[in-house]
């Protein structure tokens, strides 16, 4: 399959030894300067980059709290070493969260603490390189950002924070990844990360709302661009285009269509997805938050609602009011924004929604915390109601339910091993190895308790899972949205299913579709 | 002798408090631009307090992390803690009596420190991840603080000091009036490595002390649909002014 060995499940999941430069070089490619340029990067390496580099530094410091307290507070305790996906899939000790901390800290202290400038090599600091350059490309885009090791880290130090700052550096330079820059730029032009024009968007909802009629009986509409509908529906692009995630999308439709919401999707803001969170760049973020802006102003709706997707909510949920607010002209009486989890669960708890739970009865279920959504976000009014709601919505659609070890969910579930911007071919290894662990935890429920598919609220979980469960033996098809789940079992009312269930007349005819 | 320490203990205090003061406000005035505390996390202003102080006195995530380094490190810090508190009588004419209290029984904190501390040094040592993380410092800040421990636990246990003497000296220090100092040997070790660590803290990773405090990660509050939370320099971001209005 590749030139690499996939990991082979642990016996037992202790700690692995460091091999140390076992993921050396493992770099995704390299930005070109048309997208960069249009983020507001150099798209090479300045002839003064050290100067620039350091420059960068010393105004990210002075402008994020989170890096200069993260610079400073770590006391190589160690407690983090082992808890990265991607340290205990590649053993490499510059992937446990410390040691990819260090790449950077190493050379803030050299720059910028007394110690490291008069006493390198007593704490460690290093001189700025090419060299460190090219390591710093290749760790900090061995980060997915999940935040996993900052649970465990008694100084709150967050890796994904320093990731982040490592990149907006490393663009300054002239190396950012290709695959983040190009996709942003597809946002300000497309309006979507896949660069789905809005005519073929259109075309995509038109069939949706075809296919649900005839497997239901009733016109559910999939609008786009239409004004004046209760709500903006803000959801991956891939929720357009890719299994599962387009079972997720015709399930948010069924579910606001029942709970008599109306509802469209912007062509201009088709991409709940915000990439400036990867890159580290709070004006990028910014301006790709201002699409949803826009397209609520110019749509003239209610309320935002957002789709399945991790990185999306955590940004919708974090920083959304903060890069795109007030939103004092949308409805005060739900979330701004509110995720489609918290509209499902909300209906169910008035008991608005029937659910047929035998149509998911071929499965028996598990339940993925995507990371963002488990560490950066919430849903619903207490805190953990990110874990609770989910779980809650698919018990309701589902019989057969389980959940993986414990020490691999909630806030202490591991990353899909795609997240962050790792999300490309050109990191297949990095990918597979990085889902080791939550592999692990899949195959032991598997074993225990029978368990067929795993569910997932992120586009991001979605690919990656499609793409890396075969390696692990399991079907490309295990993975499935939670809204899927909720679209399988929904009892429409008027519906065919509702005829067949209560066996009004026109249920004989049924059989015959 | 006693001119010269007394010199280098008002000099430690010194550049302690400026060094920690400066870190302190270049903490406070750096702005944390966006919500980003660690969840599930606090809804309230005082459930952040009860989730810090949880971290600063149970040490709580480093206990889910690794109970031995837990074990240790907590063992360290609170037998340090506790020992800094008592050591306050030196400074005092009259002693309140929890102090002598807590002395009576704290003194034995210091073999704790020391079993705290040399179980962090083993692991330092003995774990090839963490000794792979470790650079020539971290293990000499193990090595100061056992040095400032054992020539305590000497003074108290085995050749013990002018007491009555050295109070004087103390004493004298927060006056600038210098008073003689008793010339035992592991008192001046003592009182030198003190020093030493007082000087250097505002300049290491022992800036894990006010940093804690700091993460944001930790001392937000859970609420950013609910209040809009702006940094002053995203106010003058040019996509911030210019932002459709309805």
């Amino acid at each position: 399959m590749a030139d690499f060995d996939t990991p082979k499940f642990r016996e037992y999941p202790i700690v692995p030894q460091i091999k140390t430069g076992a993921m050396d070089g493992t770099s995704p490619f390299v930005s070109r300067p048309e997208f960069d340029n249009q983020l507001g990067y150099p798209g090479q390496l300045p002839e003064d980059w050290k100067e620039k580099v350091l420059d960068k530094m010393s105004d990210l410091l002075s402008r994020y709290r989170s890096l200069q307290v993260f610079m400073d507070a770590c006391m190589k305790c160690g407690a983090c070493t082992d808890k990265c996906h991607y340290f205990i899939g590649t053993e490499d000790p510059n992937n446990m969260p410390v040691g990819r901390q260090d790449l950077l800290r190493k050379v803030y202290r050299r720059y910028f603490t007394f110690a490291g400038k008069y006493f390198p090599k007593l704490v460690g600091a290093v001189d700025l390189t090419e060299e460190v350059i090219d390591t710093w490309y290749s760790y900090y885009h061995q980060c997915s950002e999940c935040r996993r090791c900052a649970v465990f880290c008694p100084m709150g130090i967050d890796t994904a924070e320093i990731t982040m700052a490592a990149r907006e550096i490393l663009a300054h330079a002239g190396k950012a990844s290709k695959y983040s820059n190009e996709i942003i730029t597809k946002v300000f032009r497309i309006g979507n990360n896949l660069g789905l024009p809005g005519p073929a968007l259109e075309g995509i909802l038109e069939d949706l709302e075809e296919e649900v009629e005839e497997d239901t009986g009733i016109a559910v509409k999939y609008n786009m661009d239409v004004e004046g509908c209760d709500a903006l529906l803000v959801t991956p692009s891939a929720d357009f285009f890719a299994e599962p995630h387009i079972d997720g999308l015709i399930g948010y439709g069924k579910v606001l269509h029942e709970a008599g919401i109306t509802w469209t999707v912007s062509s201009k803001a088709s991409e709940a997805a915000n990439f400036g969170l990867f890159i580290g760049s709070y004006e990028n973020m910014q301006k790709i938050s201002m699409r949803i802006r826009e397209a609520a102003i110019d749509l003239k709706v209610k309320r935002i609602i957002f789709g399945e997707c991790g990185h999306a909510w955590r940004v919708a949920y974090s920083f959304l009011n903060t890069l795109a607010g007030p939103f004092d002209f949308l409805d005060q009486n739900y979330p701004i924004p509110q995720h489609i989890l918290e509209v499902t669960h909300g209906l169910i708890q008035e008991d608005k929604i029937r659910f047929n739970k035998e149509e998911n009865d071929h499965m028996t279920l598990t339940f993925h915390d995507s990371c963002n959504v488990a560490r950066g976000s919430r849903m619903g009014d207490h805190p953990g109601g990110q874990f609770d709601i989910p779980r809650a919505v698919i018990r309701a659609a589902c019989n057969n339910y389980v959940d993986m070890d414990p020490s691999t969910t909630h806030d202490a579930t591991f990353c899909c091993g795609g997240g962050g911007g790792t999300l490309t071919d050109d990191l297949m290894e990095l990918r597979v190895k990085g889902a080791l662990p939550r592999m692990e935890a899949l195959k032991a429920v598997e074993q225990e308790h029978g368990v067929t598919n795993i569910a997932a609220i992120c586009a991001i979980c979605k690919s990656q899972f499609t793409k890396t469960l075969p390696y692990y033996g399991f079907e490309m098809d295990a993975i499935v949205s939670v809204h899927q789940l909720v679209s399988n079992a929904i009892v429409m009312k008027g519906s065919e299913q509702e005829a067949e269930l209560d066996g009004t007349e026109d249920s004989e005819n049924k059989d015959d579709e | 002798m006693s001119e010269l320490y007394a010199i280098l203990f008002t000099v430690a205090f010194i550049v302690l408090i400026a060094g920690l003061g400066r870190k302190i406000v270049q903490y406070h005035k750096i702005p944390a631009p966006l919500k980003i505390p660690v969840t599930p996390a606090p809804i309230t202003k005082s459930g952040v307090y009860f989730r810090l102080a949880k971290e600063v006195i149970l040490f709580s995530s480093l206990f889910r992390s690794n109970k031995w380094t837990w074990l240790f490190g907590w063992m360290f810090h609170m037998s340090l803690f506790i020992i800094i508190v008592y050591h306050l009588r030196y400074f005092m004419s009259e002693v309140p009596a929890w102090i002598v209290w807590l002395q009576s029984v704290g003194k034995y904190a210091a073999f704790t420190m020391l079993i705290g501390l040399a179980g962090l040094m083993v692991r330092r040592i003995a774990v090839p991840r963490i000794r792979h993380i470790s650079a020539p410092s971290d293990y000499l800040w193990l090595v100061l603080l056992f040095i400032i421990g054992l020539s305590g636990v000497m003074m108290r246990f085995v050749t013990h000091t002018d007491i009555v003497q050295l109070k004087a000296w103390a004493m004298g220090l927060t006056v600038f009036d210098w008073q003689p100092l008793p010339m035992d040997g592991p008192l001046l070790i003592h009182l030198a490595s003190v020093a030493i660590l007082m000087i250097l803290l505002p300049f290491s990773k022992l800036l894990h002390i006010p940093g804690v405090f700091f993460a944001p990660t930790r001392n937000q509050v859970d609420n950013p649909r609910e209040a809009r939370h702006v940094s002053a320099w995203a106010l003058e971001l040019d996509a911030e002014k210019n932002k459709a209005q309805p």
